[in-house]
């Protein structure tokens, strides 16, 4: 044998195409990977026409997101916690039972509002520790540490409350879920300050497209063609355009918008950019390879479900102050439409992928389902049933989506 | 009429890229205990799997005559139907089940109404349990009987089939001295009830102690079949290896500095059977610019020692010394012992060594994450430059460095796995059976790239089934055998036989 001459030593290139052609594959796969996105668009489209009009009306457009504002803080931590592999039913109960104790805080004993606030996070960041504890570190699955803790918080929430209401909490504390930033500048029809935000929002976004665009050219890095890049770019300014202004006519920003857009930021940057977030990938893929990597992955869970906590107290504040009112009531299957809102927005089931913006997608994509079918009357019962199938039928889809083109 | 119960004639099976096995005749007497022998990889397995319906009949050349009669089987149903039962190395018994249910698994007795009937099932499963000398009681789980007695839960469950021809592969690999002659024991004396057996086995005082006749199998292909009266040790062992070594490994001038690594004593249980002793007081060391081998048969402990090392990423009890350039260091866990210029390379890149579902830039910065950031945040187009260069360098055969690693070929991933830790820097490579199941081709990459990395200076430790590859690459080898390093040859002196005995070398009892 003469294996020695006859091995492959030129590197293999990309196989040649047309410019064309190259940027026809480009769209297509763009559109293959922002699926989710296409079918938020489908849907709301579909209820806009449903609905007359509704759907789209300012007030209604700002009160999906204050409706929804709690679903899309909790998505974004169950997110990483399906990606990492686990999964984690309590947060509705630890929501209540954070809603509960803030009550105590800031209305029974009268703390300062942003003690009340400060106070309640770090509970549920304690509550987070305590489940953190049983699933990294004694190595119970994360399913019955957090069915475990779904009865214990809506339990210990309904010990709080002692059977009762806690109610009329203090105006500071009820703008994060009610309030809004507005007429900063004087009273408008249409407010300046929301306009003048969204200006700001469209530029940062576009010279950050630019930047990332022309970083990734300077290292070689294959780029979309500038046609498709720019009409992208127009797209979303034009969106974010009429979203402003739906903003600016009706109250301006919701406090709850500004809270969910630094969340977003930030966590989409922990999850792509930090070593954190690359060891929560690493773990969901192949826990013993990142093990094996030097990847702490007893930590890595750890401090994951003492962020999920967080992110749940915080959306327990957010719930109570909206209602006005810490009730026993209060949470009840948040844990089930921030899983659905997860898998929705193509987080895999079994770990490893997952994208925090695909969650937000899938959390507005039930909203939208939420908020149209109200308008349009339809009862609660199958409400229900059709979220049931959209859940079923966003799964089937990427299952089939990967089967395709994993040739398995 | 011959007196053969099986003739496979003129075997020929191909994989995408490697003839696995090429012209291969095996003749079984009806009758004998027949042993094939041969180094991990040389067609063994893919032998018997053909011969068991795990390729069907289409997918390789010749004949398989059983009986007098040339079936064509389409899967492991079909040959278990003529009687030919196999038992794998790693046992196929589900631990929670009992011994009965394991034993009429997918075979089950029933009676009134279709429905399984229990009281038969058991007493059934005694019967069995008694020709194989069992005396535990069939509602047993399997869990709760040691390995060797699984093993001859495994044999009674083949007799439950009507096994005609039973086939070992590495029966005894897993098991202790006791156990194994029992296990041996019991196949002699099932051929006296006139059951024909095939037996894989890598264990040359096994094979001389009950085998009527020896089939030496190398490259895919058959060398010869000895009969008892001419088997011996060094026969088998020249038939083994006898290989051209020549070409297959580049050229290594070594350029060795000073000692690099050395481990004292180390020592390390098994996980759940605390008491085993897996590695056993091994001592070893490497220099600068060294490619030291570890020799061992399957079940030596060469990757329970290098896991152990690397971070108590196996065993428990673990104990011992490690010291870089003369100072001790820690390795408690992986991070330590990355952060301490340790790397490890699996045996096992699809469990152990890649994120499958990920692209190549994200597996190769995996270990070295902190390098790579700026300002507290990976920089990302840092990490696809790096993993370019080294998809350049390691010449990864792939458009682009996001593509997914699942989607690779072995070699491919192997230069992935290579990639990560070169990256990370390290000054010592363990590298656990670096080339397995790669192409010749891409073989020979690997052996340029551990060559270039000596010539670095970094000290390198190949763990390696495949003697010749050691013999071909490294500077000095020691041998492994159960745990212990029972010798240490510098490559001069480090003659396959020479190797080969040590590696088989057992304890004093």
């Amino acid at each position: 044998m003469t294996d020695t001459d006859t091995r492959a030593t030129e590197p293999l290139g990309p196989p040649p195409t047309s410019r064309f052609g190259s940027a026809i594959s480009h769209v297509v796969t763009d559109l293959g990977k922002n699926g989710i996105f296409i079918a938020l668009i489908v849907v709301v489209v579909l209820f806009t026409i449903l609905t007359d009009g509704i759907l789209l009306r300012p007030q209604n457009i700002s009160n999906l997101i204050v409706q929804n504002g709690y679903i899309l803080i909790l998505a974004i931590g169950m997110v990483l916690v399906i990606v990492a592999g686990h999964i984690d039913l309590s947060v509705g109960s630890v929501a209540a039972f954070v809603g509960a104790v803030s009550g105590v805080f800031a209305v029974q004993w009268g703390l300062p509002w942003w003690l009340a606030i400060i106070l309640s996070l770090l509970v549920g960041a304690l509550v987070g520790a305590w489940q953190g504890f049983w699933i990294a570190y004694v190595g119970i699955p994360a399913f019955i540490v957090t069915l475990a803790g779904m009865l214990i918080f809506r339990g210990l929430a309904l010990a709080v409350l002692g059977n009762a209401n806690i109610g009329s909490f203090p105006a500071e504390y009820r703008s994060l879920g009610n309030g809004y930033l507005t007429n900063l500048f004087g009273e408008f029809e249409i407010d300046p300050f929301t306009i003048g935000i969204g200006i700001i929002a469209a530029i940062l976004i576009v010279v950050q497209q630019v930047r990332t665009r022309s970083g990734r050219q300077k290292y070689g890095q294959d780029v979309e063609p500038v046609g498709w890049f720019a009409i992208k770019l127009v797209l979303i300014v034009v969106a974010l355009g009429f979203f402003t202004y739906a903003l600016a006519v009706f109250k301006g920003i919701p406090i709850t918008l500004i809270i969910l857009g630094v969340l977003v930021i930030v966590y989409s940057i922990v999850s792509n950019r930090s070593v954190f977030g690359r060891h929560i990938f690493a773990i969901g893929g192949n826990r013993h390879a990142a093990e094996l990597s030097g990847v702490k992955t007893r930590q890595v869970d750890f401090w994951l479900f003492v962020n999920m906590g967080f992110l749940a107290a915080l959306a327990g504040l957010v719930f109570t102050a909206r209602l006005n009112l810490a009730g026993p009531k209060a949470g009840d299957g948040f844990e089930l439409e921030a899983i659905s809102a997860a898998f929705i927005g193509g987080a895999a089931v079994a770990g490893g992928v997952g994208t925090i913006g695909g969650a937000i997608i899938g959390g507005l994509i039930i909203g939208v389902l939420n908020n149209g079918m109200s308008i349009l009357g339809i009862g609660i019962e199958w409400q229900q049933a059709v979220k049931g199938l959209v859940l079923l039928f966003a799964v089937a889809f990427d299952v089939f989506n990967k089967r395709r083109s994993g040739g398995r | 009429m011959t007196t053969n119960i099986l003739e496979m004639r003129s075997i020929t099976k191909t994989f995408p890229g490697v003839k696995a096995l090429s012209d291969v005749t095996l003749e079984v007497a009806r009758g004998e205990i027949h042993a094939i022998c041969g180094e991990n990889g040389a067609g063994k397995s893919t032998l018997m799997k053909v011969l068991s319906g795990v390729y069907p009949h289409g997918t390789y050349d010749g004949d398989i005559v059983f009986e007098n009669e040339t079936v064509q089987f389409r899967d492991i149903r079909d040959s278990e139907a003529k009687g030919i039962v196999i038992i794998h190395q790693e046992l196929a018994l589900s631990p929670y089940l009992s011994i009965a249910e394991n034993i009429f698994l997918n075979n089950e007795v029933k009676g009134f109404a279709g429905l399984i009937d229990w009281n038969k099932t058991n007493s059934e499963a005694g019967k069995l349990l008694a020709r194989v000398g069992l005396s535990e009681k069939p509602t047993t789980k399997i869990m709760d009987i040691g390995v060797g007695k699984q093993q001859l839960v495994e044999i009674a469950k083949a007799l439950s089939k009507r096994v005609k021809l039973l086939i070992l592969d590495e029966p005894t690999a897993a098991l202790n001295d006791e156990d194994s002659d029992h296990l041996l024991d019991l196949i002699i004396h099932l051929k006296g009830q006139g059951i024909t057996s095939i037996i894989i086995s890598h264990k040359l005082n096994e094979i001389k102690k009950i085998s009527d006749s020896v089939t030496i199998i190398r490259d895919g292909k058959t060398i010869e079949t000895i009969a008892k009266a001419d088997v011996s040790e060094d026969r088998i062992i020249k038939d083994m290896v006898g290989r051209d070594l020549e070409h297959r490994y580049p050229d290594h001038t070594p350029h060795i500095g000073e000692e690099i690594l050395r481990v004292e004593d180390w020592t390390a249980h098994h996980p759940q059977d605390i008491n085993r002793v897996v590695v056993d007081k091994v001592n070893l060391n490497v220099r600068a610019g060294e490619i030291v081998g570890i020799a061992g048969l399957m079940g030596a402990g060469r990757t329970e020692f290098a896991m152990s090392l690397f971070g108590r990423s196996y065993g428990t009890k673990i104990t011992g010394k490690v010291f870089k350039n003369g100072k001790e260091i820690q390795t408690r866990n992986v991070a330590e012992a990355i952060a301490n210029g340790l790397a490890y390379a699996t045996e096992d890149r699809k469990e152990y060594g890649l994120n499958l579902i990920e692209d190549i830039k994200r597996n190769v910065s995996l270990a070295s994450l902190e390098k790579l950031k700026r300002g507290g945040l990976v920089d990302d187009n840092e990490e696809f430059k790096v993993a370019n260069e080294y998809r350049k360098s390691m010449n990864i055969k792939s458009p682009t460095v996001l593509a997914k690693t699942g989607k690779l070929s072995g070699g491919n991933q192997q230069k992935v796995v290579l990639s990560k830790w070169i990256y990370s820097d390290p000054d010592v490579l363990i590298l656990d059976e670096p080339t397995r199941g790669i192409d010749v081709g891409a073989k020979y990459e690997i052996y340029t790239i551990i060559n270039r990395l000596a010539a670095e200076g970094k000290g390198i430790i190949v763990i390696s089934s495949e003697l010749p590859e050691l013999l071909g690459i490294c500077d000095r080898v020691y041998a492994l055998s159960e745990g212990r390093i029972t010798g240490e040859l510098p490559i001069a002196e480090a003659t396959p036989e020479a190797v080969l005995k040590l590696m088989t070398m057992e304890k004093q009892r």
